[in-house]
């Protein structure tokens, strides 16, 4: 993590080879991993990496807008939550679903088409709501786009709240929940290595999207200097709504796992989630893609191990001790480059 | 910048004419303006329920009842202005320090601890732990961006009401506290039901002596820090405004205003329970600031008020209406449940269309208005008063 500037001798030595790859962050999440393994067991420890991967993905769009336009889109939780009854309509008005699928063909093409259309869906919502809550307000004092954000995340909430009322309702789980498979002498459910599977490649895809692509580069320029990016040609306006598609349609992502996972559904589901899976990009360090991957997983980690050791409740508390912990001893986050702190 | 002030209010601000004659004595003479204006509201108000449409609804009693509770709402907007309005910080988590205050109150007058402290002294007792909780939360946050302040107090709003809940060796739990002490004035206690006159002129004299302080800070140095920060922080820092120190300030009296209403909700109500402090009130208060205009201490008061008085009594006489009536789709509609679609609804539409809200103070709308003529492109706002 610190970097060498002094030596500049031929062969590297061992130890600036090592700190030159930055390899710190990703021993400190895997150590957290291993610590945890011992402490919660196997089966925990698969939840929590299942829990982690929802986070994961939901943090990628706050980090992604966070980079981009330098906006905490308070309503990104609620789109995550948006996504998740999105996943149950489909499942069960679109494609008349209620329970387990048992033919695996079958099942594939039912999840396939209830990916496509909620990440489409949730996609354009997204899109959507940078274009009208958001864009306006572009050079706007900070405050501005800040309460717009909070006054969206409670439109979605309500909106949802009227349709399907308060109380949570089930989702179908076309998954069997019920079905395992044994993994090196440990029993693992189906449901959740389809999640964490899932959300790797999704993060991989991601990646590719942002390191190999035209409209990869045009995000990433635009992160680094909106005014230069225009003058080389970039068309500011598309990447940032494509930015927020892409966001968008990843929490659509999560919450069509979440609603799999859990089986159901409430319209408060994305105030929790948001405010976890933005801690966990914090921890990562906001605006960088891998760092909220690694934050989610963390985060998954801190909330199942405070469960099963008896601290359920505390829970929420944990993970907001782990924000603040952040903020005050290292803000920049585990990969994260040092930012502005003012302005 | 003192420059600019003095030119800004020798010049008849409000217009010519008896109008802007008033106006521009109450801004050189805003304690007093302050304090006939509110007791002239206050007056008014309750003889107003007198009156048919009014009247009908329900007695006097219980119309000042609703005064009162909507005082608590106006307290909480007055001191979410500074720390929204003045400073410019985005706080999410309001609800968190109201619970604080009056869970202080709670603990300090009811058979629950047995204690049973008398109510004046602990309405700062209650102001001071909610400030010390607001710079605890604010010291390791205020160093970043506003932005990482919004989501941690957002995380404390939601943190407070689940640790009181979970921690019921020290405040019941869900159960809540009971039977706290009402105020005692010379020796007789506030009257919990009949009279409301005691609660109410009480709420009167906390909103004035506020509202006289917050107008005092506004024009102080301090407030002048506030502004300078709200608009270019790095600009404020390069002339010398402390600006951590600064924004902690604006923190913490906003804390500990909603400290105080705490303590207040709590011997009005004699009882406390984790559900009164939701995010639904810190939404409800943010909502209250940014329509009444925020940094407009008048603007905010007015605004939470009529807010208050439109959840609590116009949509439920309007559901009630349209069922008396039974107009086939609108009675069917609860409107309550609409109401935090509404705010949603709401501030982004202000936002959108009237950023400086409802009721704006002077110097924002010009701000905001300057920018949006692209007078000074970026930073022109910076400048505050300079334009003229």
């Amino acid at each position: 993590m610190t970097t060498t500037t002094t030596v500049l001798s031929a062969r590297p030595s061992f130890v600036e080879t090592f700190q030159r790859l930055r390899l710190g962050p990703y021993l400190f999440v895997l150590g957290v991993a291993a610590i945890d393994y011992v402490v919660i067991g196997p089966n925990q420890f698969v939840n929590a990496l299942t829990i982690g991967a929802i986070y994961a993905l939901v943090a990628l769009g706050y980090t992604m807008v966070y980079g981009i336009i330098e906006l905490i889109n308070f309503a990104h939780g609620d789109v995550f939550m948006v996504g998740a009854f999105t996943s149950m309509f489909v499942l069960t008005q679109a494609l008349g679903q209620d329970g387990p699928i048992d033919s695996p063909g079958m099942l594939a093409v039912v999840l396939f088409i209830n990916f496509t259309i909620t990440m489409i869906a949730l996609g354009i919502l997204g899109a959507a709501i940078e274009r009208f809550a958001y864009r306006p307000l572009r050079h706007a004092p900070r405050l501005a786009p800040l309460i717009t954000a909070i006054g969206v995340s409670f439109i979605l909430q309500n909106i949802i709240q009227i349709i399907y009322g308060p109380s949570p309702i089930n989702t179908p789980q076309v998954i069997d929940p019920a079905a395992r498979v044994e993994i090196g002498g440990v029993s693992i459910g189906v449901v959740n290595i389809f999640t964490i599977v899932t959300a790797v490649l999704l993060m991989i895809a991601l990646q590719m999207l942002v390191s190999r692509t035209k409209i990869g580069r045009a995000m990433r320029s635009t992160a680094s200097d909106r005014d230069a990016a225009q003058l080389m040609g970039v068309d500011i306006n598309r990447t940032i709504a494509i930015t927020f598609f892409i966001g968008s349609a990843l929490a659509g992502a999560a919450g069509v796992v979440q609603g799999l996972y859990f089986g159901n559904i409430q319209f408060t589901l994305g105030f929790q989630a948001g405010l976890k899976a933005f801690t966990a990009a914090v921890l990562g360090g906001i605006g960088n893609i891998t760092g909220a991957a690694l934050g989610g997983f963390v985060i998954g980690f801190v909330e199942v191990t405070a469960g099963a050791l008896g601290f359920f409740v505390w829970g929420q508390a944990a993970v907001f001790a782990v924000l603040i912990i952040t903020l005050v001893f290292r803000p920049s986050g585990l990969l994260g480059q040092q930012l502005g702190e003012r302005t | 910048m003192t420059a600019a002030n003095t030119k800004l209010s020798r010049t008849p601000a409000g217009g010519p004419g008896l109008r802007g004659r008033l106006s521009d004595l109450s801004s050189r003479h805003r304690s007093i303006a302050v304090i006939v204006g509110m007791s002239l509201v206050a007056l008014v108000l309750p003889l107003i329920v007198l009156l048919p449409p009014f009247s009908s609804f329900s007695g006097q009693t219980v119309w000042m009842d609703g005064f009162t509770i909507a005082g608590i709402y106006v307290l909480l907007a007055l001191g979410l202005n500074v720390v929204v309005g003045l400073a410019g910080l985005l706080d999410l988590g309001y609800a968190a320090f109201f619970a604080i205050g009056a869970y202080t109150y709670a603990l300090a007058a009811s058979p629950f601890t047995g204690w049973d402290l008398p109510f004046w002294p602990m309405l700062l007792v209650g102001a001071v732990v909610a400030a010390i909780f607001g710079i605890l939360l604010g010291a390791p946050t205020l160093r970043l961006r506003g932005d990482y302040l919004a989501i941690v107090t957002l995380g404390f709003g939601e943190i407070v009401p689940i640790v009181i809940l979970n921690s019921s060796k020290y405040t019941d739990g869900p159960n809540g506290i009971g039977g706290i002490s009402p105020p005692t004035l010379l020796d007789t206690r506030f009257p919990t039901t009949g009279n409301p006159w005691p609660f109410y002129l009480t709420m009167l004299v906390l909103i004035i002596l506020s509202m006289i302080f917050i107008y005092r800070l506004q024009d102080s140095r301090l407030g002048r820090a506030w502004m300078a920060i709200r608009e270019d922080e790095l600009a404020a820092a390069a002339n010398g405004v402390n600006t951590v120190v600064t924004k902690l300030l604006a923190f913490a009296i906003g804390a500990s205003t909603a400290g105080l209403a705490g303590v207040f909700l709590a011997s009005k109500l004699q009882t406390v329970t984790p559900n009164l402090f939701r995010f639904d009130v810190s939404f409800t208060v943010l909502a209250m600031v940014v329509l009444g205009g925020m940094g407009n201490v008048w603007g905010v008061a007015v605004g939470a008020f009529i807010i208050f008085m439109i959840q609590s009594v116009f949509l439920k006489q309007l559901n009630i209406f349209f069922n008396n009536v039974q107009v086939p789709i609108l009675s069917d509609i609860d409107f309550l449940q609409y109401q935090f679609l509404l705010y949603g609804i709401a501030l982004v539409a202000m936002m959108l269309l009237r950023p400086e809200g409802l009721f704006p103070s002077r110097r924002r709308r010009r701000e905001l208005h300057t920018e949006e003529d692209e007078v000074f492109a970026e930073h022109g706002d910076a400048m505050g008063a300079a334009p003229e």
